[in-house]
């Protein structure tokens, strides 16, 4: 009666009331029912109960979020008539809709389960609600099956529980699958979340070769292994005869030649069969879709993502709460070491004071002059430096074409490796030397970081693709070799024939070792080979820079400080600190360069899975051991999406070469699995003359029109303009509305 | 309720999944924890409540310049004392944790940040929360004028009804925009 309805229940909770919260509880309303008994757990009912022959009822809401505070007047019960106080809810007795009510309330109860964790109660009263409404789902859900359909209603709610549960338990393997978790926590608790979100980044394509390496080795590798011909019944498949001393030995084998080369590893070896195997895989189909397939899939991986880190960040580039932002959001919460505290408290402070002084006053650009003379002049160096290591590298390419049209045995090991030598060492140094540039240039940190990542990405692709360029070179070189050994080859053939008889003779084939056949020089694998000796020696040398730049320096600071004349942990050298942005573009570039060869050497991805494994765990102990916390710390989200657009950008001028030579350059004749076509995805338009029915390939020919294929395009170009100016027209909106909302609020205040 | 010695109940556990955004391993992780911290002759009692400064010998609280706030702000003892059941515990850990939702922490931020509990940020609110921010020293702290600069900087900024203080709801409008805050607001067992 009414004394049930003064009762408060412990249920709802308001948000958002004025600023009341705080300790107290917020407790709801609930029309309690008159009729109501209690449940077993002595709470209150809820309306839906009162489905028992109440004549008014007061339809309460059970929204979960906000319900009227309304004061518990007894204006509620006044309307409600007195019903048999008969406790239990008959669902026979009940009409329809009564029936739909309570299947209502039994779906409300359900919602303000999921709900529960994201309310900011205290966990007792969490519980109390939890158990109360379990007892209610409970109570009525099976009740609600009787009549019709109730075993059908049973059968759904149990499978509903049961999938709930393993949705739960997955999400748990999920987490718990997570490799290395307490390692990066080790990480953030030391040094903050910049230089773990190297780590998480480097976890991250560790997810996405591991998928690369799946599809090479699962739909490329094993089949040609376990389903081609063996090693040694064809003469690509076969070291040539006078390459044969020297097969096995390390040298040769550490630079891809010999026993390496004529492996699944490389393009040469794959047979150009259609069918093998006895379910009749189609391998140079496979070969194709698969390259193509791990470029797709790393577009729709690395947009997604940067889709996801937009949305999550809103408008992020919103300047108008500078203030709140640093004062609310910018202490670490996963800092636990003091040091790293220390560190964050002094860049805090620097923070707010520069913050504060660029408020008051307005920049006094003293001498602007000689400041954008200074800028100027230093961008002019770095463009030189650019120019020159371009050039260096191209030299030393030629110079190596010159070396191996010698042959390799002459020269030193300098010699044969010059080129990824002198790559890896621009890559190392000259970042430095912009480094020192840039300090003529006196600008705010943030920005000189920014030039500082643009300036060592173009020094980057510069390097890449000057060696492409030579690479190029290198190709056209192997494909004029081709033809001229394909004009001996029928010289050979023919007096090979002639020796033993006539031509019209029915003499017996002769066999000729495989070893002894003579060979195309297969550019293909030459690609393949270069890129591999690119990233190893890459590899190789941030190794050995790790270690020389980061261990020996710290061994050296601790040991010789005790003898040397200055302090040499404070002043110079001291301990290295982590560079996260140069550790980053160095992994994109790495990852670059596995796309652009991955096509070319299937054995790409699973070097790169290997070189990522083991450069986590020597990353991680490098830096727990001789690095030290940085002293100014930067906001780690907004460098988010500008990786993934760079990652985006190598992407997709690392895909373009390979493209070009797909489409562009005949397959070698002797090897590979495009052999003898004359382009290299002539395998398509085979495979669906001859796998497909006849109206697919029709379907196709349509499709590929240029008449279709032009509107097509069109339509899409003007759908992304349509979406760029609508995003633009919602973003002014919303600066219109902030004004209109600050507008409506300072009006109300003067009344 | 509560916990008992050193196992947890089963459906304890299956309820405290459903209320709190970690999982079972985190929940089991946070309770041997938990039970780390008691003494010998506390472990068997029903429901243990572990004080402050036992709680703040944590490592992920240690160095956290708000840490008092925190414990008093999920604590629910009647003394107002800043001591933790093991409830309190993993109501700490859910709101920190990193599948917690946006509205969940700015409201918990709003109440640790809020120092003197009236339910709005005022100036003594943000001036404490700067002297915490910039650290114990002296050399790092702000003089009083750039104090007041600050300070009239964030109102301005963020008071939207102009009434001096920060409510909740400005509160969240401001953290929502902001870029770092659900990834910097988070603890790890």
């Amino acid at each position: 009666e009414r004394r049930e309805r003064s009762r408060r229940r412990k249920g709802k909770a308001e948000h958002e009331t004025s600023g009341h919260e705080g300790n107290k509880r917020e407790r709801d309303q609930t029309r309690a029912n008159k009729n109501e008994e209690k449940i077993e757990s002595g709470d209150q009912l809820k309306e839906k109960e009162k489905a028992l022959g109440v004549k008014k009822k007061k339809k309460r809401r059970k929204k979960v979020v906000e319900t009227s505070s309304e004061p518990e007047t007894s204006e509620d019960g006044d309307d409600e008539e007195e019903v048999n106080n008969d406790g239990e809810v008959r669902p026979e007795l009940l009409s329809p809709e009564e029936l739909e009510k309570l299947k209502e309330a039994v779906d409300e109860k359900k919602k303000l389960i999921q709900s529960l964790r994201g309310k900011p109660w205290p966990m007792k009263q969490k519980l109390v609600t939890l158990r109360e409404s379990q007892l209610f789902v409970e109570k009525y859900e099976g009740a609600l099956g009787k009549g019709k359909g109730r075993k059908l209603y049973a059968y759904k709610v149990m499978m509903t529980k049961k999938w709930m549960k393993f949705q739960r338990d997955f999400e748990n393997f999920k987490i718990a699958c997570i490799p290395w978790e307490m390692k990066i926590k080790e990480i953030e608790s030391h040094f903050g979340s910049s230089v773990a979100s190297y780590f998480i980044f480097l976890r991250w394509m560790y997810g996405i070769n591991m998928i690369l390496f799946s599809l090479t080795f699962g739909l490329v590798m094993v089949p040609e292994a376990l389903m081609g011909r063996a090693y040694g019944s064809i003469p690509r498949k076969t070291v040539p005869r006078a390459e044969e001393a020297g097969a096995m030995d390390f040298a040769v084998l550490w630079d891809f030649g010999g026993y390496a080369q004529y492996s699944v590893l490389f393009y040469g070896y794959y047979n150009n069969q259609r069918a093998i195997g006895w379910f009749k895989f189609r391998m140079p189909l496979s070969y194709f879709l698969v390259g193509v397939g791990t470029v797709a899939y790393s577009y729709m991986v690395v947009i997604r993502t940067m889709a996801r880190n937009a949305n999550e960040s809103g408008i992020g580039d919103d300047n108008s709460f500078n203030f709140s932002w640093k004062m609310f959001t910018s202490w670490d919460y996963l800092i636990g070491n003091p040091e790293t505290a220390d560190n964050k408290f002094a860049s805090i402070t620097t923070s707010f004071k520069e913050a504060i002084l660029e408020e008051q006053e307005s920049r006094k650009d003293d001498n602007i002059h000689l400041t954008r003379f200074l800028r100027v002049l230093a961008n002019f160096l770095v463009l030189c430096c650019l120019a020159g290591s371009g050039y260096l590298i191209y030299f030393v390419v030629r110079r190596s074409q010159k070396f191996a049209l010698d042959g390799l045995e002459n020269h030193t090991w300098w010699e044969r490796n010059e080129v990824n030598m002198v790559m890896s060492l621009l890559g190392m140094f000259c970042p430095m030397l912009f480094d020192v540039i840039s300090t003529l240039e006196n600008y705010h940190p943030r920005v000189a970081l920014q030039w500082q990542l643009g300036r060592i990405f173009a020094l980057f692709l510069g390097n890449l693709y000057t060696f492409i360029i030579a690479l190029m070179d290198a190709i056209n070189l192997k494909r004029k070799e081709e033809k001229v050994v394909k004009y001996n080859i029928t010289m050979w053939e023919a007096t090979l024939y002639n020796g033993t008889g006539s031509e019209n003779s029915t003499a017996p084939p002769i066999t000729i070792h495989p070893a002894d056949v003579p060979r195309g020089p297969c550019w293909e694998t030459m690609v393949g080979q270069e890129f591999v000796r690119l990233i190893i020696s890459d590899t190789m040398t941030t190794y050995i820079t790790l270690l020389i730049g980061d261990f020996l320096r710290a061994v050296l600071v601790r040991f010789l400080n005790h003898c040397w004349c200055w302090d040499l942990e404070a002043g110079f050298p001291s301990y290295s600190e982590f560079d996260v942005s140069g550790n980053v573009l160095g992994l994109i570039f790495n990852q670059g360069m596995i796309w652009m060869g991955a096509f070319y050497a299937p054995c790409l991805p699973a070097l790169n899975l290997l070189r990522l494994h083991v450069s986590m765990y020597l990353q991680c102990w490098a830096v727990m051991c001789c690095n030290v916390p940085q002293e100014r710390v930067f906001k780690a989200s907004g460098s988010n999406n500008f990786y993934m657009a760079m990652l985006l950008v190598i992407l997709f001028l690392s895909t373009l070469p390979a493209i070009y030579t797909i489409v562009t350059i005949p397959p070698s004749f002797d090897c590979g699995p495009f052999s003898g076509k004359n382009r290299m995805f002539d395998v398509i338009q085979e495979t669906l003359e001859s796998d497909f029915p006849a109206w697919f390939s029709k379907v196709f020919s349509y499709a590929s029109n240029p008449g279709l294929v032009l509107p097509f395009i069109l339509l899409m170009v003007l759908a992304i303009y349509y979406l760029q100016s609508t995003s633009k027209s919602y973003k002014e909106a919303n600066v219109e509305l902030k004004k209109k909302l600050q507008m409506v609020i300072q009006r109300l205040d003067n009344f | 309720m509560g916990t008992t010695a050193s196992q947890l109940a089963k459906d304890s556990l299956s309820e405290y999944q459903e209320l709190t955004f970690l999982t079972k391993q985190e929940i089991l992780l946070a309770h041997r924890r938990f039970t780390e911290l008691l003494d010998r002759d506390e472990r068997n009692h029903p429901n243990p409540r572990v004080p402050m400064e036992v709680i703040l010998t944590l490592p992920e609280l240690k160095s956290n310049p708000f840490k008092t706030r925190i414990c008093q702000v999920f604590s629910t003892s009647e003394d107002k004392d800043g001591s933790l059941t093991f409830e309190d515990f993993l109501d700490l850990l859910s709101a920190f944790s990193d599948s917690a939702t946006l509205e969940i922490k700015s409201h918990y931020a709003f109440r640790i940040f809020d120092f003197d509990d009236d339910g709005t940020l005022d100036c003594g609110d943000l001036e404490k929360l700067v002297n915490c921010l910039t650290g114990e020293t002296e050399d790092t702290r702000l003089s009083s004028e750039e104090m007041r600069q600050l300070i009239n900087n964030i109102l301005d900024e963020s008071d939207i009804d102009k009434d001096g203080t920060v409510n909740l709801s400005e509160f969240q409008h401001v953290i929502s925009r902001s870029p770092d805050f659900v990834s910097s607001f988070k603890i790890v067992l």
